[in-house]
């Protein structure tokens, strides 16, 4: 059981760093839907520097960089051009997944150490508790840390009140003098950052060798989950927890021969989701109440 | 109207190729291919065996490829484009492709189409297969021997009969040693997702397996083996490199003297699909005896366990039926009795059920 249960926190790190950065790009007012591309590009970053380099360390830290690189290429569009958010982020995705499969060609069939557990000294002896809270790698405690830094700046700094006015109200938030634009460039790179860094956790933690495509998908998972935690950072975890929870559960069940097919059992994931959704969303205030307002929304200057 | 014209200059192409045979120009093969052939697996094993098609027909075989190609309409698209491009045979290389084949084939049937691997055919669509259940055979008696746990963590990819004889043969092997083992199988639904197949290996491994086989094609399985400190196999390409403490051994598909028989056919004309009762008449489905399949030296067991792995290959290449009987299922019944067999011929009809070892339902 406990095996199954770091599994579980093992396959939802990098939803959790995607959503997280999402969320603020999002709260914002931007909809950056290539979630998925900016994941690849910080997986193949990430991992051909821990190749070469030796450091897994930073190769995290450039594959987090490839991300927010990614998002500036998106944000320059968006913003500067004030292009379709939409069309540009699906965009990004393709353009993401197709830089990521030619770069990393070279990469392809060579393998790195994973990433080290680092068992917390006297907490990871608890019974139970101490393996499956105490003993991960970097990059899985620092995935907690930064979901309370952006809760804690969201709800409590300034900045983030600033933040949340540019995407509730960007016409207001510019008459009282605020930069609409330039808060908007930093939450989309911070998205990007943050994606590049979830990216980064597959090659590096997860499976640790590149393969085009790898994300499989998860990038979507992330942007869903940011509609599923109602644009709340603790949610966004649970979500990610839930998410992953169903997938190892139905893989558990498969490994333990229930009698409910693999097909069925291989939706179930989003299955869940989607009842959760619907579930949300029959409480309108519950479901919208953090919802930006300006979400998706051009910023014009001068209108 | 640019339809018309497109039509019009690949029928012009068509026949300008047909005419220059005569003065020996190359024949041109093209191969779709299901990812990019990185180095290692399925897709890496067709594009070796391309490469040696190439250098052994030299300037008499002009090859070309197309690489992630989706599984579905996608694929008639770049199969139709291949025949009009004047490809004289078409090698399409993965389960998916075989109704799209089918489908072209009928417009174009001046062009020889070989499908790998599948079972549907028409008068210019062949099937080609490798034996890779006797591979499964061999690591079955391995891991039977092997196993502390009595448990093995096997991932499957889709539940076609080709997958489930696979797993069918993994279990004979290991029950022909080890009447105590059980096979647990995790679908994960995809040929290709490698977080996926790692987070199912690493399910096995909690539930308790300690030898783990795949019928996917990334080394993500046999990088959790290595980190947990278990066993495993690797499938189509030797996957060594990936887990070196783990692989005990990788079945190695070899497609290249396939292409180059068939190939060679249809510069003769006897180049044939076959047709009767028997699917394989006519048709190659040759295996570890022909080295279409080989196996990587077996590494990481003890030296009584890889003479066992040894004598077992040595037996399936003596001609051993896998499939002979008594053979039982899941279920307790009968499915072949003592002194009968399977048959190659029909082979994917026989396989809606598990053999007795593996645990579970075949899904759908």
């Amino acid at each position: 059981m406990e095996d199954l249960i770091l599994t579980v926190l093992l396959t939802s790190v990098p939803l959790i760093y995607a959503a997280t950065g999402e969320l603020i790009a999002e709260r914002s007012g931007v909809l950056n839907l290539g979630v998925e591309g900016m994941m690849l590009m910080g997986a193949v970053t990430a991992f051909g520097v821990s190749l070469s380099t030796g450091s897994l360390f930073l190769g995290a830290l450039a594959g987090a960089i490839a991300g927010a690189l990614t998002a500036g290429v998106f944000a320059i569009f968006v913003l500067g051009l004030a292009t379709n958010q939409v069309a540009t982020g699906l965009a990004l995705t393709i353009f993401g997944t197709g830089l990521s499969g030619l770069a990393g060609a070279p990469f392809v069939g060579k393998a790195i150490d994973g990433m080290p557990q680092i068992a917390i000294p006297i907490l990871s002896d608890l019974p139970f508790v101490g393996r499956i809270l105490f003993q991960h790698d970097m990059l899985a405690y620092l995935s907690v840390v930064i979901v309370a830094l952006v809760a804690y700046f969201l709800k409590r700094t300034r900045a983030g009140l600033v933040l949340r006015a540019v995407g509730d109200n960007h016409h207001s938030a510019h008459a009282l003098g605020y930069s609409v634009l330039g808060v908007r460039f930093g939450a989309v790179l911070f998205g990007g950052f943050m994606a590049g860094l979830g990216g980064a956790y597959l090659p590096l933690m997860l499976t640790p060798h590149w393969a085009e495509g790898m994300t499989s998908g998860r990038g979507w998972i992330a942007l869903a989950l940011v509609v599923f935690a109602s644009w709340m950072p603790w949610r966004v975890m649970v979500g990610a927890l839930i998410f992953g929870g169903i997938t190892i559960m139905q893989l558990a069940g498969q490994a333990r021969g229930w009698a409910i097919p693999s097909q069925f059992l291989s939706m179930l994931p989003y299955i869940a989701t989607i009842m959760v959704l619907v579930l949300i969303s029959r409480n309108k205030e519950f479901a919208l109440a953090n919802s930006p307002a300006c979400l998706g929304r051009i910023f014009h200057l001068g209108k | 109207m640019k339809k018309f014209l497109a039509m019009l200059a690949g029928g012009v192409m068509t026949a300008t190729a047909g005419m220059t045979t005569a003065i020996a120009d190359p024949m041109k093969v093209g191969f779709v291919y299901l990812t990019n052939p990185g180095d290692h697996g399925w897709t890496y094993a067709h594009e070796v065996a391309r490469q040696e098609v190439e250098a052994h027909f030299g300037n008499k075989v002009v090859t070309s490829y197309v690489e992630n190609v989706p599984e579905g309409p996608d694929a008639e698209r770049v199969i139709r484009e291949l025949a009009r491009q004047g490809n004289e045979m078409i090698f399409t290389t993965s389960f998916g492709y075989m109704d799209p084949t089918l489908k072209v084939s009928k417009e174009f049937p001046n062009v020889k189409f070989d499908h790998l691997t599948g079972f549907k055919r028409s008068p210019n669509m062949a099937t080609g297969n490798i034996r890779f259940h006797e591979g499964r055979y061999v690591q079955g008696v391995v891991a039977g021997l092997m196993t502390k746990s009595n448990r093995i963590g096997y991932l499957g990819s889709f539940p076609t009969p080709e997958v489930v004889q696979g797993i069918n043969a993994f279990a004979i092997g290991m029950r022909s040693v080890n009447p105590d083992a059980e096979i647990s199988v995790i679908w994960v639904n995809s040929w290709y997702d490698p977080v996926k197949e790692a987070d199912a290996a690493r399910v096995h491994i909690a539930e308790g397996a300690d030898i783990l086989a795949q019928h996917t094609d990334s080394p993500a399985m046999l990088q959790a083996a290595e980190k947990a400190g278990i066993h495993g196999f690797g499938q189509s390409s030797d996957m060594k490199a990936f887990a070196p403490k783990a692989q005990l051994f990788s079945s190695v598909n070899d497609w290249a003297p396939y292409y180059k028989a068939q190939i060679q056919a249809a510069m003769d004309g006897t180049w044939s699909t076959g047709d009767g009762p028997d699917h394989w008449a006519g048709n190659t489905w040759l295996g570890l005896a022909d080295g279409y399949l080989l196996l990587t030296p077996m590494e990481n067991m003890p030296a009584d366990v890889k003479a066992a792995g040894e004598a077992a290959a040595a037996k399936v290449r003596g001609g051993y039926n896998i499939f002979s009987g008594p053979l039982m299922d899941n279920k307790g019944n009968e499915v072949i009795p003592a002194g009968g067999a399977f048959t190659d011929a029909d082979w994917w009809s026989n396989f809606g059920f598990y053999a007795e070892g593996v645990i579970g339902d075949i899904p759908g």
